[in-house]
């Protein structure tokens, strides 16, 4: 039996290069969705804003926002297609983007 | 082909200087991202789903060897090595970064080529027809005229804060290719009963979620009356279009909210405050552009070319390929060849910076140097001798660009959609690529016509789907990617925006019910009609009827 938890995941655009990353628990962000953190409380959503809030000042990333995830055996899977797909790259060009590079995380697009 | 000017070229390169100083104030912290948002957009960098998108405008559509080389070069370069041609005339790359932006911007600037208001509530990137200057149906070259709007828009400082984004398209021909009566203002040449030539001044198409046909305010303007007349548009869009709504602040909605008898009576008065002498430096440097726009120097052929009737009878491949995918030309012994993006199961729209390098090659060799980007996301090489066709094909055809659908089902018009676009609800390139498999067979596209197949991954509709034969609309369920299918649209000379048929459909439906449309229309037509003629004649019953019948 598989453990879920559903929650929010930070996520923006590093801004030297405009690719999507996802904040970790360290504070560092990460290209890879898996190494995110999933807050799943208003105390944890409020602490990781706050933390990109700080990186969106510090010029490190742009664009910041939430989007709905879940955990199921510690990978992250987005809820809607928008962020899967932002997560592993075109579905059209298997060999562009996160898919390709390694960073896409456990679940495929049409996955569960 | 025109030739940047001094000052052309010392404007692009003082807003890459601009940019570069902008981008490296930016990453230094110096500008905030509101700050710099509406700068970036300014020289066409987006933030788009999964990096920056560069988008770069090709005016009139028009291209030497040298610039699309460059444009495979970038592609490289700074890319993933391919772009995407987009139903605007523009290339779009998709993996750019920010920090090598300016240097891109650069290395456009060495081929005269920009990205300068290829976004932004200013004047857009102005199109023409595909086939200017070389068509057999034209009356004149639509280019100089098109060039002449592109200076006269460049950085206008009375247009470059608009209320929304303002697209201007024009035509030579009385078969229309541009699309003219679905952008704001749409310019066709005609001729009246004098022989003289004058523009039908169109305004108010477009399409989005409020799709509409222009209306006609001009049924013809003397050519040096022209930037003057697009000026008092200008003016009166300028001052009544809405700002508070995004959503209503396009010129159609103007047009349509005041009607448009009081909205011509306006742009006429605002017309009339400006005396006709202003319009003597517009002539001057329309007769300059114009002389960079001059005929090549054409052989004198016969219409007939042996080796090409030769080629033709022992390479049917080939033959199939000229059937559909030349054009005639306005010249005995040329034609027109047109580059299919669109083989089976491809992306819409993309090449390869290989792709790119082998085209601008073929058009220094072939076609005097000269390429053109259609509104449907092809290439077409505009003068070449129909000799030596033969050797274009097979050249084309191995570095994969002799799809041969040129017109038909095959060749699908397609936005990035979802798995490009921040904005879109749906993916379309998949979809498009579904349909190209379906109807891969060659025999069978030619059995159903000429048809346009359009598709947008949203309601902003960059896939044209409002005046595609058939259009198709991906959207949002819960969740679900779901697509509308209408019927009935087109954007040429008979403009006229298609018609939803009912409930939507499950992408991987959408093949199976385009081919009961065309099924139905096979059925049903009279010989030797076309898929539109067909449907303006039964109305959409028979297709609804086949498409959503229960057993």
């Amino acid at each position: 039996m598989s453990a879920e938890e559903k929650g929010q995941v930070m996520t923006a655009n590093r801004l030297g290069d405009g690719i999507a990353v996802f904040l970790q628990r360290n504070g560092s962000w990460s290209e890879k969705i898996d190494d995110a953190v999933l807050a799943l409380e208003p105390e944890a959503t409020a602490a990781l804003e706050a933390r990109a809030l700080a990186d969106v000042k510090a010029n490190v990333v742009t664009g910041q926002y939430f989007f709905a995830a879940t955990r199921i055996n510690g990978k992250i899977r987005a809820t809607d297609n928008r962020e899967r797909i932002r997560t592993l790259g075109p579905t059209v060009r298997l060999d562009l983007g996160k898919q390709a590079e390694g960073t896409a995380g456990a679940f495929l697009l049409d996955e569960v | 082909m025109y030739r940047y000017d001094e000052f052309d070229a010392k404007f692009v390169s003082e807003r890459t200087a601009q940019f570069r100083d902008q981008a490296n104030r930016r990453l230094s912290g110096a500008l905030t991202e509101d700050e710099f948002r509406p700068l970036r957009l300014m020289n066409g960098l987006y933030l788009q789903l999964h990096a920056y998108m560069l988008r770069v405008a090709i005016p009139y559509g028009t291209l030497s060897g040298k610039q699309m080389r460059k444009l495979g070069d970038i592609a490289d370069k700074w890319d993933k090595g391919y772009g995407h041609f987009t139903t605007r005339q523009n290339i779009q790359y998709n993996w750019i970064k920010l920090e090598d932006t300016a240097d891109i911007l650069q290395a456009l600037a060495d081929v005269e080529m920009h990205a300068i208001q290829t976004s932004g509530n200013c004047i857009r990137n102005v199109t023409t027809d595909h086939w200017a200057g070389a068509a057999a149906d034209e009356l004149a070259d639509p280019r100089p005229i098109g060039e002449l709007i592109r200076q006269w828009s460049s950085l206008h400082p009375e247009f470059s804060y608009l209320p929304r984004k303002f697209k201007i398209a024009i035509t030579g021909a009385p078969h229309d290719r541009a699309a003219v009566k679905v952008h704001d203002i749409g310019l066709r040449l005609h001729k009246n009963a004098a022989g003289q030539h004058g523009w039908e001044v169109m305004v108010g198409g477009g399409q989005g979620r409020t799709p509409m046909i222009a209306v006609t305010v001009r049924e013809h303007l003397p050519e040096n009356e022209l930037i003057a007349y697009l000026e008092a548009i200008m003016r009166v869009y300028n001052l009544y279009g809405r700002r508070d709504n995004k959503y209503k602040a396009r010129i159609k909605i103007l047009v349509h909210e005041i009607g448009a008898e009081k909205f011509r009576a306006e742009v006429e008065a605002e017309y009339a405050k400006h005396p006709a002498q202003q319009t003597q430096v517009e002539e001057a440097e329309l007769a300059r552009i114009t002389k960079y726009f001059a005929v090549p120097a054409f052989e004198r052929l016969s219409r007939f070319a042996p080796h090409y009737e030769d080629a033709r009878r022992a390479d049917l491949e080939f033959a199939g390929w000229a059937r559909n995918n030349l054009a005639a030309h306005a010249r005995d012994g040329y034609t027109i060849v047109n580059i299919s993006l669109k083989p089976e199961g491809g992306i819409p729209g993309d090449a390869t910076g290989d792709q790119m390098r082998v085209m601008a090659d073929l058009a220094e060799r072939f076609s005097f140097d000269e390429l053109r980007v259609s509104h449907a996301q092809n290439i077409v090489l505009p003068h070449v001798k129909l000799e030596d066709a033969y050797t274009i094909w097979k050249e084309l055809k191995t570095h994969d660009l002799a799809a041969a659908n040129y017109g038909l089902a095959g060749d699908i018009i397609a936005c990035p959609g979802l798995d490009y676009c921040a904005l879109a609800t749906a993916r379309s390139i998949p979809v498009s690529q579904a349909i190209s498999r379906k109807f891969g067979d060659l025999a069978k596209q030619e059995d159903y016509g000429p048809l346009k197949i359009n598709i947008s991954g949203c309601i902003n509709a960059c896939g044209h789907h409002h005046v595609g034969h058939i259009g198709i609309l991906g959207l949002d369920k819960k969740g679900e990617e779901y697509y509308q299918i209408t019927l009935g649209g087109s954007s040429s000379e008979n403009a006229s925006i298609g018609t939803i048929l009912g409930p939507g459909f499950a992408a991987h439906e959408v093949p199976d019910a385009i081919e009961t449309i065309l099924n139905t229309y096979v059925k049903l037509r009279d010989r030797g009609e076309d898929f539109l003629s067909a449907y303006r004649r039964v109305g959409p019953k028979p297709f609804k009827e086949a498409l959503y019948a229960t057993a």
